[in-house]
């Protein structure tokens, strides 16, 4: 299934804004997590397991334990900085 | 024509404009607090020069709409507004606008509170700080989970 992935700050410095992914039914955040892990070096660094992310499915912010429905968009980014 | 609540913006705002706008209409209202949050001139010692600030485009306005619809459900106040400015900002500058009417100044003082709360580590914004040695992006504050936490709310922003 389709994924449309999106990056902030940091991490949309180091990897880009996003783009499209395919993925298996049932994969969770978690899963694509590592999975973008694999890619190269920017991305197993930026995304490394030590690091300190936010997500959010739909745009609305989820837990790395939740499943990603078909044509979601997945969004990766730093703890929030605003106000 | 209804008002926007919730506006995401490069340019800067009046207060004065923006309180009378949250009144207009409103004869039930005997109390208004706003909150403005500005752009500091040093952090961590360092000379802030200019801030940029990232947002989520979609994610940031739907947030901050469920954020004051969980504010009305708690608190009682008449309306709410908030501004949040994007881009490029000068030290100085304002930053967010926070403003609360209801008819009695305690839920009034107590919704503003928590929507900054809320706001800070829920909405889906990012600081830059440009200085005098470079750019950096601003860490999340473990004591603005903290601050969620006295309304019940696990925020877990700043978490490792």
């Amino acid at each position: 299934m389709k994924v449309t992935l999106k990056f902030f700050a940091s991490l949309r410095e180091a990897l880009g804004a996003g783009g499209a992914l395919d993925v298996p039914d049932g994969t969770t955040v978690a899963e694509v997590r590592r999975l973008l892990q694999g890619r190269d070096a920017a991305h197993a660094q930026a995304l490394a397991n030590g690091r300190a992310l936010r997500c959010a499915l739909n745009q609305v912010l989820c837990a790395e334990s939740a499943v990603v429905p078909d044509g979601a968009e997945l969004a990766f980014f730093p703890p929030v900085t605003g106000g | 024509m209804v008002a926007p609540r919730v506006s995401i913006q490069t340019a800067d705002f009046d207060q004065s404009t923006e309180v009378a706008a949250l009144r207009h209409g409103d004869g039930g209202v005997g109390a208004v607090v706003t909150f403005i949050g500005t752009v500091r001139d040093l952090s961590a010692g360092q000379g802030v020069l200019r801030m940029e600030l990232e947002h989520y485009p979609g994610m940031t306005e739907a947030s901050i709409e469920a954020m004051i619809d969980a504010a009305h459900a708690r608190f009682d106040i008449r309306a709410a507004r908030v501004i949040h400015r994007v881009g490029m900002l000068e030290a100085g500058d304002q930053i967010v606008l926070v403003a609360v009417s209801s008819a009695h100044r305690g839920p009034c003082f107590a919704a503003c509170e928590f929507l900054m709360d809320y706001l800070k580590t829920q909405a889906p914004f990012w600081k830059k700080e440009h200085t005098s040695e470079g750019a950096h992006w601003v860490d999340a504050r473990a004591d603005d989970d903290e601050a969620l936490r006295r309304w019940g709310l696990d925020s877990g922003n700043a978490a490792r």
